[in-house]
């Protein structure tokens, strides 16, 4: 083999140059991968597993190794005994479906109006986007302090600025985080001011590579605004939303941050969420292996949403 | 025709363009003011408004003396008296200067790890022809979409077992687990999208693959680096759950745990001070994205929408 490229490269001249491994692709390509594919073997496979393990036995927190072998009992006992969870597992998909759809409606609207020509653009684009780069611990707690009981900023403006008959001539008609209904409502607006401008600027520039011929003959052919929407926009977007929806799925369904930084599961546990119940009850209730069991209940739903994911970003090669 | 092209996304720099000379860029005739009032800058200054109000909110607060605060009686969305108090409070009497700098060490080093790793992996998935690639790649991508929610227990054994408890390292080697997904599933797009004809023609003139990867495919794919290292920076900065669990000494921890524990005693809550700590966290990425705007956009559409 080595003889006959030596012999190759003799006859064009070419100076004698020993085989390099790293000229391989496949060997530098393996090479290359082996700082990433240690990492998450270690920090991201071993926690996994650690934690499937976990949820099958009753350890707690401080116990040095894992606890008795239970197999499903701590999955049948949240299921049977535990009445937080049915509303954590309600309210979780509550909340990420409504969310859902109203970030959708108002990303798109974003994108549509981001998408037209108005004076200084730049900065609107800038300031929408905002509300996804700040640390949501951070903006959470001025929505906190946005919904106080007694302060509350968004009562004033209802009773003083708007003068809303609902508010009886008081700002502090409405207790916002106190009672269980109006608290769901309010994470929920904040999950969709803070969700917003993702779906806002993947659609934009999903938008922008819709070829403008389209409209142009459409035009032509006498279309109205809200056909061209229907029969161009839409249709032609329709990748890009399938795997907007599906990513912000993802990171709602799992949401920590905001549900605990904003209410902590409060009033009455009517705003707990699975990942807020699973905390609640490994660290500071120091039953680890039910906190365990409590967060695995989310990994059926995202596999399901993962593996559509997949298929819909399975590009035709 | 040539601006109806479909735009590269993966360059960031011909989206940009695209924007302000294309097509669309045109307002068009019969158009009139009174149409283009409702239809586009009424909505736009609405989402402004209710997207910026809270960041005003936010300022508005921390510059309140505390009787203003909780005086309704006056309009208030104005300040009369600002003050700095707040402010040097937090300097003085919490260890908020701990949390900042902890919280950029942090990010500064794990983003610098994550973006090492997942160089050479977006450049090996996006660019070498191997068994298996395809494979390794989006298995890449679903270990991005396992949430921390998920692996918090594992995680903290795995803290507990390496004695890191209160230890910034035990930040800096777990936040590359969301932080490399996301950067090398972003930069084998901007791998791919670099021509392979460049790097072929230097390995003609003598160059070897790690010389031509150096020097020819990482400085073009240097846009893509920069939104992807702007994006870990982005999140390692925001991160709350990993560190709420292993850092319980009061200077080890970062901002955002800091700020929810520490200022928070016990029911009472310091509005002013929480407001000002608030927007001194906010300012660091809210800095670094409006010098980066641009690229942060394109790496995200490259993210999100390329796949």
């Amino acid at each position: 083999m080595s003889i006959i490229t030596r012999a190759r490269a003799r006859s064009v001249g070419l100076p004698h140059k020993r085989p390099n491994p790293f000229d391989n692709e496949a060997f530098l390509g393996y090479l290359l991968l082996v700082p990433t594919v240690l990492v998450l073997s270690i920090f991201l496979a071993f926690p996994f597993i650690y934690g499937v393990v976990l949820s099958t036995t009753s350890t707690e927190v401080g116990d040095e190794v894992l606890g008795r072998f239970v197999a499903l009992a701590n999955y049948l006992f949240e299921m049977a005994r535990d009445g937080v969870f049915r509303t954590a597992f309600v309210n979780t998909f509550s909340y990420t479906f409504y969310t859902t759809i109203v970030k959708f409606v108002l990303g798109l609207s974003m994108a549509l109006l981001l998408n037209q020509v108005f004076p200084a653009q730049r900065f609107v684009r800038a300031a929408l986007l905002l509300p996804w780069i700040i640390p949501s611990v951070l903006s959470t707690l001025a929505w906190r302090w946005m919904f106080d009981p007694t302060f509350s900023v968004i009562n004033w403006v209802m009773n003083s600025g708007l003068h809303l008959p609902i508010c009886h001539g008081s700002t502090t008609c409405v207790n916002w985080l106190g009672t269980p209904g109006t608290a769901m409502l309010a994470m929920m607006i904040v999950n969709i001011w803070r969700g917003t401008p993702f779906y806002g600027i993947a659609f934009l520039a999903g938008l922008q590579t819709i070829p403008t011929d389209l409209y142009e003959a459409a035009r032509v052919d006498g279309a109205t605004r809200w056909r061209q929407f229907l029969h161009i926009t839409l249709p032609m977007l329709r990748p890009v939303l399938l795997v907007v929806i599906l990513l912000s799925t993802i990171l709602t369904f799992a949401d920590f941050q905001l549900p605990w930084v904003l209410t902590r599961g409060a009033p009455y546990n009517s705003t707990q969420l699975l990942a807020t119940w699973a905390y609640t009850i490994a660290i500071p209730g120091n039953q680890l292996s039910i906190g365990a069991a409590v967060s695995l209940f989310l990994f059926p739903v995202l596999t399901v949403v993962i593996g559509v994911v997949l298929l819909l970003l399975r590009r035709p090669e | 025709m040539a601006e109806a092209q479909v735009p590269q996304q993966v360059g960031g720099a011909g989206w940009l363009r695209r924007r302000q000379r294309g097509p669309r860029g045109r307002i068009e005739i019969g158009d009139p003011f009174l149409a283009r009032l409702f239809r586009i800058y009424i909505p736009v200054c609405f989402f402004v408004l209710v997207t910026l109000f809270p960041f005003y909110w936010m300022l508005i607060t921390s510059i309140k003396s505390d009787t203003e605060l909780l005086d309704f009686n006056q309009l208030p969305i104005f300040v009369r008296q600002p003050t700095l108090k707040n402010y040097e409070h937090l300097f003085t009497q919490t260890f908020f200067p701990h949390w900042a700098l902890n919280t950029a060490i942090v990010a500064v080093v794990s983003t610098t790890i994550s973006l090492f790793c997942s160089i050479l992996a977006g450049y090996s998935l996006g660019r070498l022809r191997f068994r298996g690639a395809n494979w390794i790649g989006w298995a890449i991508f679903v270990t991005y979409l396992v949430p921390p929610t998920l692996l918090f227990l594992g995680m903290a054994k795995l803290i507990q077992v390496f004695v890191l408890y209160n230890n910034l390292w035990s930040l800096i080697l777990t936040y590359p687990t969301f932080l490399i997904p996301f950067c090398t599933w972003l930069l084998i797009g901007y791998f791919k999208g670099i021509p392979r004809e460049l790097e072929e023609s230097a390995l003609v003139d003598g160059a070897t693959r790690i010389q031509a990867m150096v020097r020819i495919a990482i400085p073009l794919a240097l846009p893509g680096i920069l939104s992807a290292g702007m994006f870990a920076f982005t999140l390692s900065w925001n991160e709350y759950l990993y560190s709420l669990i292993f850092m319980n000494d009061p200077i080890s921890k970062t901002i955002p745990v800091g700020v929810t524990q520490d200022l928070i005693r016990g029911d009472e809550f310091f509005w002013g001070e929480l407001m000002a700590a608030a927007l001194l966290g906010s300012i660091p990425v809210a800095m670094l994205y409006s010098f980066f705007v641009d690229y942060f956009v394109a790496g995200m559409t490259a993210g999100a929408v390329k796949g």
